[in-house]
Order: structure tokens, then sequence, then C-alpha cells
């Protein structure tokens, strides 16, 4: 007969000794192993070297839109699928500024995105008939004011003509990224937000509608 | 502290009638310097645990705040003093406002007959080692006091938990203790120190299998005295949220922290102070050290200092490191450890002590056999540790990294 009690209670001294000693072997490991946190987004050692950027997401990772605007063809598919309506894209026909013939064409005067209101959803990319609007890697942009996060695709003073489709060609475009790398990366993260011109709203109560006004 | 006045009266002649209020300035004096003591020994001690506990945890922990993080607890001492003071409707005023500082006192008065170096001392009480397990007894007043007064069910359990393990881990705490004294024949905590030496095998850890035992067992009662991880019981945050001063905000909350991390300046001192040798220059005897003048007497003073320092850092690191290895015990297994195992092998430990004192006197060949054989015992669990330590790295496969701040 081994187990008895007084068997096991040394046995209980032995066992709890031992690992307790074998835990603190464990826990003492680590005190001479690399923690796996990496300091995002940068090494305190040399703060010059960034850890984490972009390039180390998946490829179809969901993150900053970009527009090429070179094979956009203005057919207002993602401004319609935005389920937020962060996207917002003015077509009108004018003569474009640099035009001899000075003929009316239709041009894109307006190409905004509203990466703060941007739900990262990725409808908008879906049904873009280029390949024109996608998400990309990038995903840091900290910004002091959210108006610094309005992305405009098109300069109103250059109106952009739209792309044409042609059968069985396949729309030349540059490489995803390269677009939102050169807008999001290395900004002023405390630039001050841009004026937007005032949008006139109507005020509550001071009304000039008159279609509720009583008939004369 | 009378070495204080008697220098202060030979270094200016004070008349007679100012002498009790020289004693009662230089008792002011060093009871601010003991509780500033007590209160920054307390925010190194957690950044120390926070960096401890993040490597640990294959974290880095905090590191933002002053170099390295060392400022953290400038920051978090902010934090909580700017908090508002919430004192519940129903608590009862007085005892809730109280009991805090009670907690806070019982664990800074302690800290008075702790000695640093051979002269760095509050006072040196021939009763030293009894008055600091009285008084850090007192603790478990205010803890319970807060308990009862907070007026919530958590509190009230946490504070009767509190008050069940003290006063059960009293016991094996005290006896571990006891066979220090029995060997330097005194309690003063100096005295203690005197008769030990500075070389390993002249500590009271190796002085028999027993001893080795006994310091295991303070160890553990001492944890369970300070309410440390794995005995942590009294605040339990997944039963009590946070047992005795759940209620507490600011100021007070702070209060209850500094006791705890104080003490175990408290444990681990008194540890250093039994079994570890003190401040003990290892090659230096305790009558070079007295009749040591001028320059030689301040640098054994610094080396006693450092090597104080240096032997709580150890006890310290094991605390903290204990506290991230073991998951917290049941509240009856808290009870079966301290009645069932630790008090009966304490008394049979302490036995044979007085037995193996009778046959092998501290002074005797056989008793110095002894000590050495138990500093090579040691020796080789501290090489089988690292050894184990190794192992570990070994079988994750990983590499070995050296640099502690990151």
């Amino acid at each position: 007969m081994t187990h008895t009690a007084v068997h096991r209670y040394f046995h209980n001294v032995a066992t709890s000794t031992t690992s307790i000693f074998e835990g603190l072997a464990v826990t003492m490991s680590w005190m001479f192993r690399r923690p796996y946190t990496i300091q995002y987004p940068y090494s305190p050692r040399d703060p010059k070297t960034r850890l984490g950027g972009p390039e180390t997401l998946p490829e179809r990772y969901r993150g900053f839109l970009e527009v090429d605007m070179d094979i956009c063809s203005a057919c207002l598919a993602c401004e319609r699928a935005c389920p937020v309506d962060c996207i917002r894209i003015d077509v009108e026909k004018i003569v474009l500024p640099n035009d001899p013939e000075k003929k009316e064409q239709r041009a894109m005067t307006r190409f905004d995105i509203d990466m703060a209101k941007c739900m990262f959803c990725g409808l908008c990319s879906e049904p873009c008939p280029t390949g024109a609007i996608r998400h990309t890697q990038h995903f840091e942009s900290p910004v002091t004011s959210p108006l610094n996060l309005l992305m405009r695709f098109v300069d109103p003073a250059k109106p952009v003509i739209p792309y044409k489709v042609k059968k069985g060609e396949e729309p030349k475009t540059k490489p995803r990224g390269e677009i939102a790398a050169a807008m999001y990366v290395n900004r002023a993260w405390d630039a001050p937000a841009p004026k937007l011109p005032d949008i006139p709203r109507p005020v509550p109560g001071t009304s000039t509608d008159t279609s509720t006004a009583t008939p004369k | 502290m009378r070495a204080l006045v008697d220098l202060l009266n030979r270094s200016f002649a004070v008349p007679a009638v100012y002498q009790p209020y020289l004693a009662a300035g230089v008792i002011f004096v060093l009871a601010f310097v003991i509780v500033v003591f007590a209160a920054v020994y307390s925010g190194v001690l957690i950044f120390a645990e926070r960096r401890v506990a993040g490597r640990i945890m294959s974290r880095i922990g905090p590191n933002r705040v002053g170099p390295h993080g060392l400022l953290q607890f400038v920051a978090d001492a902010v934090k909580l003093i700017v908090k508002e003071d919430i004192i519940p409707d129903a608590s009862d005023r007085p005892l809730y406002r109280f009991a805090p500082y009670l907690m806070t006192m019982g664990v800074f008065a302690g800290f008075v007959v702790l000695p640093l170096s051979p002269h760095v001392i509050g006072a040196d009480l021939n009763i030293g080692l009894l008055y600091v397990l009285a008084i850090t007894a007192i603790a478990v007043v205010g803890v319970l006091m807060s308990g009862w007064a907070s007026n919530s069910k958590w509190s009230l359990f946490g504070g009767m938990r509190s008050a069940a393990q003290i006063v059960s881990y009293e016991i094996p705490n005290a006896l571990a203790l006891l066979p220090g004294v029995l060997l330097a024949g005194t309690l003063s905590t100096q005295a203690i120190i005197r008769a030990q030496g500075g070389w390993p095998w002249e500590w009271y850890v190796f002085h028999s299998p027993m001893m080795l035992a006994l310091f295991v067992i303070y160890f553990i009662a001492a944890l369970a005295e300070g309410a440390r991880i794995p005995f942590d019981l009294p605040e339990g945050e997944s039963e009590l949220v946070a047992g005795y001063f759940t209620e507490y905000t600011g100021f007070r909350f702070a209060a209850y922290f500094v006791g705890e991390l104080a003490h175990t300046w408290i444990a681990g001192s008194l540890a250093v102070i039994v079994f570890l040798g003190g401040w003990q220059i290892p090659g230096v005897s305790v009558a070079e050290i007295d009749a040591a003048q001028g320059g030689m007497l301040w640098l054994y003073e610094a080396l006693a200092l450092a090597i104080f320092v240096l032997k709580m850092i150890f006890v310290v690191f094991l605390m903290i490191q204990l506290r991230w290895t073991l998951p917290r015990v049941r509240v009856d297994q808290m009870m079966v450890i301290c009645w069932k195992y630790l008090l009966p092998i304490t008394f049979v430990a302490l036995f044979l002590i007085l037995g193996f004192m009778l046959v092998w006197p501290w002074e005797s060949v056989g008793g110095l056999l002894w000590r050495v054989a138990m500093t090579a015992v040691g020796l080789g669990v501290v090489v089988v540790y690292f050894w184990r330590v190794r192992y570990n790295i070994v079988a994750a496969r990983d590499r070995l990294y050296l640099k502690f701040w990151i």
C-alpha cells in the first residue's frame, strides 16, 4: 500500500515544490527571450525604422480607396453603390479650359471620397467596370481634422474626360497602391483643415419656400 | 534615532530645555524620511512589477513616461490623487475615512526597525523582530475596518478573508523566523545580522536543511501576509471586484496600494535579515566595520547598503516572479496550506533545529561542514534552475535575448 494518507501528504509537498520550481523556470525563461510585441509604428531605439507598413498586410486588404482617373469611365456606379454616400462625383458638359475648338464635352469636375466617412465595405470597387476605384493596403493617415481625410481625385481647375471603354481592350492602370501612396503617405498629420466653400443651408423657421403658404 | 540625537548634541550646544523638542524633531524627520522612502519604494516596485510582468507575458510593459517608463509611477500617482474622492452614502464615514491610514500606518511603522546598513536604521529596538511582526498585524485592523465601513458585501468578504488569512499565516511566519532568533540569541534586527557573516555559508539560511525549508515556508507565509498572488484572496478580482477596497477611490485607494507594496519591503527585508545575512560584506568582519573611521566607514556603509539592496532585489524579484507564475489558490486551499502543511512542518523543523544546535553548534567543525554542504545544495538548486531555464528556451526553439531595456 503506497497510497496512504502519509504518502499522499509528502507526495503533495514534493509535487507542489517541484512544479512551482518548474513554473518559475518557465517564467524566468521569458526574461531571456525576445517579447513578441512590435512597437508599432516604430522602434524607440531607431525612430527612423518604421515597422508594420502597408506591405505587411494581405494583398486583398481593404484599406484606403484610390481612383485611377486615367481609366475612370464616369459611370457613377461607385457613387450609387456606396451605402454611406462618401463618394461624390460631378459630371458636367463644359468647355475644357485648354480646348482650342471650344467644344462642349462631358467631363468630371469633381471626384471626392470622404475617407472619414468610408466604412471600407468594398461595395464601390465591385461594380466598377474598369477597376479604377479600388482598395489599397494603406491604412495609416493620422490627421487632426477629419476634413483632411476628404480626398479629391479631380482638380476643379482641370476637369477630367472620362475613359471610353473599348470592347476587348483591358484598361491599362497604374500598380495598385501607387496613387494612394502619393496621397496618404508622409502627409503632415497636423496640417490645418482645408477651407471648404460654404454650402448655404436653409435655416429652420426662416424658410422662403412658398409651397406651404396659404393661397391668395 | 538616538545616534542622530547624540550627533546633533555633539555638533551644536543644545540647551537642556530644548532636548525634548530636539528628540521630537528628530522623530518627525525620521518618520517623514521613512514614509517618503516607503512611498518611493512602492512606486519603483510597481514599475518593476509591470515591466517584469510584461516580459514574463512576452510583452514589453510601460516604457513611455520618462526614460524607459521609469516615471510611470509618478503619472499613476498624479492620476490617482486628482481623482474624485467618493465616500458611499451608506458607509460608516469616520471609519471609512480612517481605515486606509490605519493600514498604511501599520506597514510604515514596521520600517522603523529594518536596517539598510550598519548605521542606517530608524531605531535598533532590542525587540525589533517582535515589534515588526506585531505592528504589521495592525494592518489587518485597517483592512477589516474598511471592509465593514464600506457597507458593501464585496468589501466585507474581502475584509473577512484578509483577517482569516493574516491571522492564520502570522503563526508560520513568526515560527519560521524563530530559529534565527534562537541562533542569534536576540530579537534585535541589527544583532541578528551581526551574528551572521558575509559569505553564504555564514548565513542562517544554509545553517541546516531545516533552515532552508523554513526559508521557503517563511517566504510563502510572507506572501500570504502581504496578500500577494497566489494569496491575494482578500482582493480576488474575479469574485470580489477588488475586495476590501472596492468602494475606495482616489488618494485612499492609492494609500491601500502603497501599503500593500510597501509590505513587500518588510517581508523581503525580514527574509534578508534573518536568513540571508543582511548587510554583511563578504570578507569584512563586523569588528572591522565597527573600527572603521572616516572614508573607510563611508565605503563600508555604501558597500553594506549595496549588498543589502542587492539581496532585497533578489527576494522581491522572486515575489514578483511568483506573482506572474502561479494562479490564485482557493480559500479552502489557502487554509489547508497554512494549517495542514506549513504549520506542522514548521514545528517539526523548529524542534529538529533545536536538536541540531545541540549536536552541531554554530562554531563547531561539524556545523561549518553542514553549512558548506548546504551552500553547495543551494548553489546546486540555482544551477539546476538555470539549466531548466535554458531547457525552456531551447525547447521553444528560441534564441537568447539579453536586452532588458526595450
